[in-house]
């Protein structure tokens, strides 16, 4: 199912349609519930056939170009190291094509989502490994940033 | 007594460093990275520290580059500002998590570090013991605003609030050398929205792929938002080029100048040259606003070339010479 990566526009209209979808039962949608019973093992199964998920429960894949950025060896979610072979592979995995580098060409065919991958992103709640990341769409948990973090805006960057 | 952490920075400067002064007022600044010593013996810090004094602004403290165990960045730092040498702590998201960060740059504050870079680091597979655990908990990123909310916030990533924040200059790094081109400029623009106030670049040994990663950085208006110093440095010879581009993460170098040294009759001259006339090259291009000069285990040959470089006389930083 990896091929459907190569097809972002697709993905990222096929997400729009599940946040539209679930939307209506977000009531039900809690964690601990027959709801997280269900879609575990679901976004598991599902995720993991298409992107190879790793179930970080905080899923940013619209803001990555549709490419799982947890399957970064150094779990990268703001875009590629330094490290990248000249063949655009990967430090660690000299084997696998760098995520970012893939990331970088499907957000290139993203016209929804694709200008999110410029967005820098927060440091990942790691305590929401192993949960879904549906429900911690419509719980909020998944954009729950540490108390302390502060917006791209409000850091005054003097030259 | 006022400790120096608590005495407000001088009028339009963040962290009162020498290397944030030497850029403010636009003058071509120069870093140069020491070789952290496997000892526990300070004698061995301060021997390289002395001959990079009279020749750089500030001196990076490797925080286990290329997953190597060495003596610790903090540690080198704590035992250079002891000194009165200024230096660039460097620190790498590989090794540690976010809790133990956050209080290592307190600490480091708190020993006068004034200047700080944020790496995510080498892969563990890179260096001598592959066996070990890689952490990550943040990302480059992450930890250049983590060190930005504390200085500028007051407070740690909870919001708990500081007494005294760490008054640092922040510092991040750039590949310009790797793949994929587009993106790193963009990449460079997020490090600049996550709190970057000055750029280390990777080795330079490509002229032309520095230029047009210049070109769009100017582009994008980055070259006036931040201080981009190039990283530069000498090889050794034809064999050490070959060794260091297949075996260091992230460095490119051109099959043209592996032939050149290969051609030479004298490599290490032709070595040094070539580093030479890459630092004047390098400072030609527009937005460059100085080198980050690097050479493993060759502190005297990163003096050398940046005297060769004709980038002195420069104010001798650290202790009085007796």
């Amino acid at each position: 199912m990896r091929w459907l990566q190569n097809y972002p526009h697709f993905l990222e209209l096929a997400y729009d349609f599940t946040i539209q979808a679930l939307r209506p039962f977000r009531r039900w949608l809690k964690p601990g519930g027959w709801a997280e019973r269900v879609f575990v093992p679901a976004e598991h199964t599902g995720k993991g056939l298409i992107f190879n998920c790793q179930m970080c429960g905080q899923c940013v894949l619209h803001s990555t170009g549709m490419t799982c950025p947890m399957n970064c060896p150094k779990n990268l979610r703001n875009g590629p190291c330094g490290g990248v072979r000249q063949n655009g592979h990967c430090e660690v995995k000299p084997e696998m094509r760098c995520v970012w580098a893939q990331a970088w060409e499907r957000s290139r065919h993203m016209p929804t989502y694709g200008h999110e991958l410029f967005n820098v992103l927060p440091p990942v709640n790691r305590s929401l490994q192993g949960t879904s990341a549906w429900i911690n769409d419509f719980t909020g948990a998944a954009q729950q940033n540490p108390a302390g973090w502060v917006a791209a805006s409000d850091i005054q960057v003097v030259p | 007594m006022k400790s120096e952490a608590s005495t407000p920075a001088p009028r339009g400067l963040v962290s009162g460093s020498r290397l944030e002064r030497v850029l403010k007022s636009g003058r071509f600044a120069v870093t140069a990275e020491l070789n952290p010593p496997d000892s526990a013996d300070p004698q061995a810090v301060y021997e390289r520290a002395l001959v990079l004094s009279t020749v750089c602004d500030a001196i990076n403290a490797t925080d286990a580059s290329g997953a190597n165990c060495h003596m610790s960045s903090v540690g080198i730092c704590a035992l250079l500002t002891r000194a009165g040498y200024e230096p660039v702590y460097q620190m790498s998201c590989r090794d540690r998590n976010r809790i133990a960060m956050q209080g290592d740059l307190l600490g480091a504050a708190a020993m006068g570090v004034k200047n700080v870079l944020c790496l995510t680091g080498d892969g563990v597979q890179a260096g001598d013991q592959p066996e070990a655990k890689p952490v990550f908990d943040l990302d480059s990123l992450t930890l250049l605003r983590t060190v930005r909310i504390m200085r500028d916030h007051g407070q740690f990533l909870s919001g708990r609030k500081l007494d005294v924040p760490p008054r640092v200059f922040v510092g991040a790094a750039e590949n310009p050398f790797a793949p994929p081109y587009e993106f790193r400029p963009h990449r460079l623009l997020k490090k600049w929205q996550a709190g970057a106030e000055f750029i280390q670049t990777q080795y330079c040994f490509d002229i032309p792929l520095l230029q047009a990663f210049m070109q769009r950085v100017r582009d994008l208006g980055l070259h006036e938002k931040l201080f981009i110093l190039v990283g530069v440095g000498p090889l050794r010879s034809a064999k050490i080029a070959e060794w260091m581009r297949t075996n260091v993460p992230g460095v490119h170098i051109p099959d043209a100048v592996v032939e050149r040294l290969k051609g030479a009759k004298k490599q290490q001259l032709e070595g040094k040259r070539l580093g030479v006339e890459i630092i004047q090259q390098v400072r030609e291009i527009p937005g460059v606003a100085g080198v980050h000069v690097m050479a493993y285990r060759q502190e005297e040959l990163v003096a050398e070339i940046i005297e060769e470089a004709g980038l002195l006389p420069r104010r001798p930083i650290g202790p009085p010479a007796e």
